[in-house]
């Protein structure tokens, strides 16, 4: 794999970023880049700046330093909803859902960008209204049955069990069409069913060519989905490569499980 | 039934004239029926944007003034003695630019205030509102001040080949205003029932979400102050001619203050809440004067209102839906729930 990676075409490159909170320094001098088709790991230590990572990348915090580039083209300045207008999507740590709305209607706003209808079909219920309605919620079943909850499709979002919410959250990322997903911490407080079934999930959207970047906190799942693994610690990269590498490297351990650890583990 | 609901209520509605020949009442039903097309643009910000806005009489006064200085003409010197005299025009045109008027103004005050959320959107809102009024107040020469605009024209309608058709009598104001009130409520409904109803609902529900799956927040936002502004606008022109005579009391917070009710007791985001609420709130103080002291009528109208917040909380028309099992489908956006996803 990774003589693959080396070949492969870089579509997300982080380069130089830094961000600071007044005096504290959530990242200082990030470089990583994300391969096409490749699913990327990010992980870290609690606080490590891994979703201010993500913030940045996605729009959402401005960097201090540094700039973030996606298939080429900048995203310095760029809002949120332009971010995603490229195909770069993301789903939450927590709430992720439109809690008081129905499933089938999440998802029909996570297709915003699909929709054809101006203001002026809307307002005079032109034909293209109607169809492009139609096409909406075609587009809508099909990514609900992709993730699998097509049968709760008439449930409020919020009276789903937290896993289902969990692919409702990324449904509701994969109807924005995007060429890349960013998924923060997807199976945290999943049960092992969810989690497996997440993991089939992922490996379908790797199939579909959606490239993948990841945070995540639970380390068997990081290691058997990703191709390689970025562990970010104190908002430095202090390792990068794949799971094997990462899983003996000696800053990593230290990072995890503390300096008494790495030194108990020495001796 | 629930789609032929709207269309009998109409139906009914417009039998009132017709066995209705009191003309107390009559005007109680036209004037509320202007204050529910100003509730249901409220409730386009409040009810699915989830923006309070508490200076919505602004733009309903923005209305009736346009309407009122554009079909009685009007003659003033700005700075510079520089003079701007404007003839009458035909009232039907007053009316639209009172809409085009205050939508800009909904334009004007989303694109000032949608950078702030929530409670500052409120002051926003309502210093809009009183800088209004007080420019009302004071600058005589246009408005008159508190010596109001008088014998403003009511609205005509030249049809070509049929002649001339004013809206004097009070059962002529009564179509009009129903007119609107259907008018509005197909406006607002398609709107809220596509991808821009649904874009307004993600905001208020979930903002960082909603940007996440690519919505343009702010244009939204903007689009529905201009929308909510202009559906305001229209119901302030009706006010003008039909009361003809308007002074700056239009743009009393108590009015405002009225419309919020109207919206939170029927139910807002929901179509047909802010009539609901409406016909209620516009004609309690109708029914209590038959029967009450003016104190009390007060009393029994916070009293109602109170009550119904208290055991509806959600307001009358969402506790009827769920009565009847039919919320799901009527409430969310997008109406009708599609049968599509059955078949995968």
């Amino acid at each position: 794999m990774g003589a693959d990676s080396k070949q492969a075409q870089p579509v997300l490159s982080i380069e130089h970023i830094a961000v600071h909170f007044g005096g504290l320094v959530a990242i200082s001098d990030m470089n990583f880049v994300v391969n096409q088709g490749e699913v990327v790991g990010l992980i870290g230590p609690n606080g490590a700046g891994k979703t201010t990572a993500f913030n940045v990348i996605t729009g959402f915090l401005r960097p201090t330093e540094g700039e973030v580039r996606y298939r080429g083209s900048s995203l310095k300045n760029l809002k949120p909803h332009e971010v995603t207008s490229l195909g770069l999507a993301r789903t939450f740590q927590r709430t992720s859902v439109f809690q008081s709305i129905s499933v089938f209607e999440n998802v029909m706003i996570g297709l915003h960008r699909r929709g054809r209808s101006r203001l002026w079909d809307t307002l005079l219920a032109l034909p293209r209204e109607r169809q492009s309605e139609s096409e909406l919620k075609a587009r809508a079943g099909e990514i609900l049955a992709l993730v699998g909850i097509e049968r709760r499709s008439r449930e409020l979002a919020g009276s789903l069990p937290y896993g289902d919410q969990r692919l409702l959250g990324v449904a509701l990322a994969l109807a924005a069409d995007p060429s890349m997903l960013l998924l923060d911490e997807p199976v945290s407080g999943m049960n092992a069913t969810e989690t497996t079934r997440f993991m089939n999930l992922l490996d379908q959207l790797r199939r579909l060519g959606i490239t993948i970047l990841l945070v995540e906190h639970d380390m068997p799942t990081v290691m058997g989905v990703s191709d390689r693994i970025v562990v970010l610690n104190y908002g430095r990269i202090i390792a990068e490569g794949p799971p094997a590498a990462i899983q003996g490297n000696p800053e990593v351990i230290r990072a995890y499980l503390g300096q008494g650890a790495r030194k108990r583990a020495r001796d | 039934m629930k789609r032929f609901l709207p269309w009998i209520a109409l139906l009914a509605l417009a039998s009132v004239p017709m066995w209705l020949r009191d003309p107390y009442l009559l005007n109680a039903f036209i004037t509320t029926g202007i204050f529910i097309v100003a509730a249901m643009s409220l409730n386009l910000l409040l009810g699915y944007t989830g923006q309070l806005s508490l200076g919505h009489v602004a733009f309903f006064g923005i209305g009736a003034y346009t309407s009122a200085l554009v079909s009685l003409g009007f003659d003033v010197e700005l700075i510079g003695g520089f003079r701007v005299v404007h003839e009458p025009w035909p009232v039907w045109l007053g009316f639209f630019l009172a809409i085009l008027v205050s939508g800009l103004c909904g334009y004007i005050v989303g694109k000032l205030s949608f950078r702030v959320r929530g409670a500052y959107f409120v002051i926003v809102t309502i210093s809009f509102a009183e800088v209004v009024r007080l420019v009302a107040l004071n600058w005589v020469e246009l408005t008159q001040g508190p010596l109001a605009l008088t014998s403003i024209p009511p609205i005509t309608l030249g049809l070509p080949g049929l002649g001339y058709f004013d809206f004097f009598s009070k059962q002529s104001n009564f179509y009009l205003v129903l007119g609107v009130v259907a008018l509005s409520y197909v406006i607002i409904g398609r709107l809220v029932n596509s991808r821009i109803g649904r874009a307004m609902v993600a905001l208020k529900e979930n903002e960082s979400l909603a940007v996440s799956v690519g919505i343009d927040v702010t244009r939204y936002l903007v689009l529905a102050a201009v929308v909510s502004a202009g559906i305001a606008g229209a119901a302030g022109s009706l006010y003008a001619h039909y009361l003809k005579i308007i002074d700056p009391d239009v743009f009393l917070f108590l009015y405002t203050v009225t419309m919020v009710i109207m919206v939170i007791t029927g139910g807002k985001g929901t179509l047909a809440g802010p009539i609901v609420g409406g016909l209620i709130f516009g004609f309690i103080p109708v029914v209590a004067r038959s029967f009450a002291s003016p104190e009390l009528q007060w009393i029994l109208y916070g009293w109602f209102m109170i009550l119904i917040v208290f055991v509806l909380p959600q307001g009358i028309v969402p506790a009827i839906e769920k009565w009847f099992g039919v919320g799901e489908e009527a409430r969310g956006p997008g109406g009708t729930e599609p049968k599509m996803q059955e078949t995968h």
